[in-house]
């Protein structure tokens, strides 16, 4: 189990895989975020059809992403402690701050603000609890006239401009918070919460592309052809830089071979070359970018292209989940001696095991599902019409 | 020892007395404890650590530390002066039970390692709520009520002296024997140690001998470089020490 | 005026976010225990709760109150710095109640090799034997008076 020296106290692993999880879902948020801001900020009308999808998508993810730490923590009762006195130096605490920012002033209100419309004509054209969720959503206000709806608009813009550094500092915050631990030479680099953002935003432009086609798929529409090769060419650009900044890492580590590097180097042959060098780089990073480059380079029929991003996709979040399992457990196999290695036991059905990350997994698919249902983002449905009656707010 | 029912008999109330005041030295307590009159450090002495694993025991038996889990260990390091950057290391259970014999062919000895009670802690920077941190008289504590088991500090920590305790679900480490150093007791280590490798120090008490053995030896800190403001300072320690 | 009316749906939200901002004050003003920052960003009382913990090993100057003769031995011998409980064990239950709590028998066949047995990285001049080449099974206080080891000075009576 022990190769070599560890400490006594560094043999068990201290961060499982429900924290291998925690920067992937958060990663999944920031990217989906990015690529709705691309159309609200910065016009990209071609990728409009998947807006709302994205949202939605990130707030399913959100709303998911403190749950592998809750499980993880040895009282999680106490959680609440990183609100009431938050320890200033700390990366961690700052972090629990800027998600609730995230969540509560930008995503959550960016959503409402899109979805308002909506929201005030379903709460008059429902029934039963269906109508309960909507009034209450409504704040009270049923005021959808022009003007109120321009300045929603606004308002929108506004909150999507802030919520871009907003969400890079979500995960690059998550990034500085292994990358500012100078006691692990794998993790300590101020290139880290650049490297988690970048491959944040190729992760949740990914999910989007899936998510958009599957639910395309199901919903027996066409999926618009300009909007995913418009999200594919994105993903392209986000990836190289992505690949770029790793392999920078990489030759400077090689180049620079500083006395944690032997032990590194060894490590990623050994423990973690199926992990890092297979399903990371392989796999999960020159494979989708091939066949992204294919579809650049050389004229390709819709099907075979639809049939590409699908498995560029799905390759590029295997590659970047594998990307946040070799930072994390990576990091905890070697020994702080620079003399050995350890083994990383994962259990099954156990408090941090595997399944529980699995069911953690599945969960924002499932809270995505009743979010479409009760806020349908698909762009090919037929806009909700007004009643005749002027609505005035107060009902 | 041979005493008499009537020496018993005078020595059992003043010892008893004496025992009391000892142990009402709380800070709060006892008028006498100062935290601001101490900044508390430790010596150890790689010249004369033999391995024996008397400070393992006594501290597991003093503080409770459950098993399989360190807050001091020992290990022996075999350097070979034809690769003096990669000594081989082995702390078999920390070295409670001591150390079976090897015969390698370099340069052999051992290294006591415990919590370096850093003056700048790069594990209570990280604590995300203020369950881990430095008291007045330097020695770097954790709050089992409040840590959330959250094992940042554990990660943070250079030298590996943190676990998660199994039991309290919080992370732990070496105290410094806080709760005897406070009484006017050394730690249990030093206490147990029989050739006197290990010594608490009191860098601000002006009659401490560390202030002269600091002044006549040559000492470090383990990674120096990682500037921790570590106080345990080792006499004889060897480049090669990890 | 109209102005007002149209945006009051964004004046509600930002009553939401005041009510939830005054509960966050109100939680912590309930829920921050009293002693945190004291000293700094900590609990203040964790420091006296640690400080409380039980003592287990007493320390030599408490067994030097009752047993000093004993000391007055050791302090001649080689075993001057080794304290009472590194060989006896922890003892502050002893002290507490010295006729209550006997202090267990000692067997120095498991006692001595502890520290003497060779290991290989023992300082070259600490007295260090194997014990079966050295004593061959024979007890060692058969020679050596524990207190003070050494045959020429401490001879067992």
């Amino acid at each position: 189990m022990v190769q070599g020296y560890m400490y006594p106290n560094e043999i068990e692993l201290a961060w499982s895989i429900l924290i291998v999880l925690y920067p992937f879902i958060t990663g999944l948020v920031a990217g989906a975020f990015i690529l709705a801001s691309l159309e609200r900020v910065f016009r990209v009308e071609a990728v409009k059809p998947t807006y709302r999808l994205a949202l939605l998508t990130a707030l399913a993810f959100l709303l998911v992403a403190p749950m592998p730490l809750q499980l993880h923590l040895g009282h999680p009762e106490r959680s609440f402690e990183m609100y009431l006195t938050p320890h200033r130096t700390s990366a961690m605490a700052m972090f629990g701050f800027v998600y609730l920012w995230y969540l509560l002033a930008v995503l959550l209100l960016e959503i409402w603000l899109d979805y308002r419309r909506d929201i005030v004509l379903l709460s008059q054209q429902t029934t039963g609890w269906r109508r309960l969720i909507y009034r209450v959503l409504t704040l009270g206000s049923s005021n959808i006239s022009e003007n109120a709806l321009y300045i929603d608009e606004r308002a929108g813009y506004i909150i999507t401009v802030i919520g871009i550094p907003s969400a890079f500092l979500l995960h690059g915050y998550v990034g500085f918070i292994f990358g500012s631990v100078k006691a692990n030479p794998w993790w300590s680099s101020p290139m880290m919460p650049v490297v988690f953002l970048f491959s944040a935003m190729v992760s949740g432009i990914a999910v989007v592309l899936l998510l958009y086609m599957f639910s395309s798929w199901y919903r027996k529409q066409t999926v618009d052809m300009r909007c995913v090769d418009t999200i594919a060419r994105y993903m392209f650009y986000t990836f190289i830089i992505d690949f770029s900044l790793e392999m920078l890492d990489l030759v400077h580590r090689i180049y620079e071979a500083d006395e944690s590097f032997r032990s590194l180097d060894f490590m990623v042959h050994t423990k973690l070359y199926f992990s890092q060098i297979v399903l990371q780089i392989y796999i999960g990073t020159l494979t989708p970018l091939a066949l992204l480059a294919l579809t650049q380079l050389f004229k390709i029929g819709e099907k075979a292209r639809k049939r590409i991003y699908s498995v560029a996709g799905s390759l590029t979040l295997i590659g970047i989940f594998a990307m946040r399992w070799n930072v994390v457990i990576g990091g905890q196999l070697f020994s702080k001696s620079f003399l050995g290695y350890t083994t990383y036991k994962i259990g099954f059905v156990a408090k941090e095991g595997l399944l529980p990350a699995i069911a953690l997994m599945l969960l924002p698919l499932a809270i995505l599902w009743v979010l479409v249902k009760l806020l349908p983002p698909w762009p090919d449905r037929k806009p909700l019409a007004r009643e005749d009656r002027v609505l005035v707010h107060g009902d | 020892m041979n005493l008499t029912r009537r020496q018993l008999l005078l020595l059992l109330p003043a010892a008893a007395v004496a025992w009391e005041s000892v142990l009402a030295g709380t800070p709060e307590a006892s008028p006498n404890y100062k935290m601001t009159e101490h900044w508390w450090g430790m010596l150890i002495d790689i010249s004369k650590c033999i391995g024996c694993g008397n400070c393992v025991r006594a501290c597991a038996t003093e503080n409770d530390v459950p098993e399989g889990y360190f807050r001091t260990w020992v290990e022996r390091y075999d350097v070979s002066d034809d690769d003096l950057v990669n000594p081989a290391v082995d702390s078999p259970d920390g070295g409670k039970e001591g150390f079976p014999l090897i015969q390698r062919g370099g340069k052999n000895f051992f290294v006591p390692k415990m919590c370096n009670h850093c003056a700048d802690s790069p594990c209570t920077q990280v604590c995300p709520v203020g369950a881990t941190f430095i008291t007045p008289d330097g020695v770097v504590l954790v709050d089992k009520k409040y840590c959330l088991g959250c094992r940042y500090c554990i990660q943070a920590c250079p030298y590996g002296c943190r676990f998660l305790n199994p039991k309290t679900n919080t992370a732990e480490k070496c105290t410094l024997c806080y709760h005897r150093i406070t009484k006017g007791l050394t730690t249990a280590c030093c206490e147990n140690c029989p050739t006197g490798a290990r010594q608490l120090a009191d860098l601000k008490n002006p009659k401490d001998p560390i202030h002269a053995f600091l002044r006549t030896h040559d000492v470090q800190v383990l990674k120096p470089y990682l500037a921790t403001g570590a106080k345990v300072f080792y006499n004889d320690l060897d480049g090669s020490v990890r | 005026m109209s102005r007002f009316k149209d945006a009051e749906h964004l004046l509600r939200l930002a009553a939401v976010f005041a009510l939830g901002a005054v509960v966050l004050v109100v939680a912590r003003a309930i829920l921050v225990p009293k002693s945190f920052g004291e000293y700094g960003h900590y609990r203040g009382n964790a420091i006296a709760e640690i400080a409380a913990q039980p003592v287990k090993f007493a320390g030599h100057q408490a067994c030097e109150a009752c047993h000093a003769d004993v000391a007055t031995v050791k302090s001649k011998g080689m075993h001057v710095s080794v304290n009472c409980e590194a060989c006896h064990g922890a003892l502050a239950s002893h002290a507490d109640d010295p006729t209550g709590v006997q202090p267990p028998k000692l067997d120095t066949a498991v006692l001595c090799v502890r520290c003497h047995e060779v290991n290989g990285a023992q300082p070259k001049d600490f007295p260090q034997i194997v014990a079966k080449d050295h004593s061959a099974g024979v007890s060692c206080e058969t020679c050596h008076q524990p207190h003070s080891p050494l045959i020429e000075t401490g001879a067992k009576q």
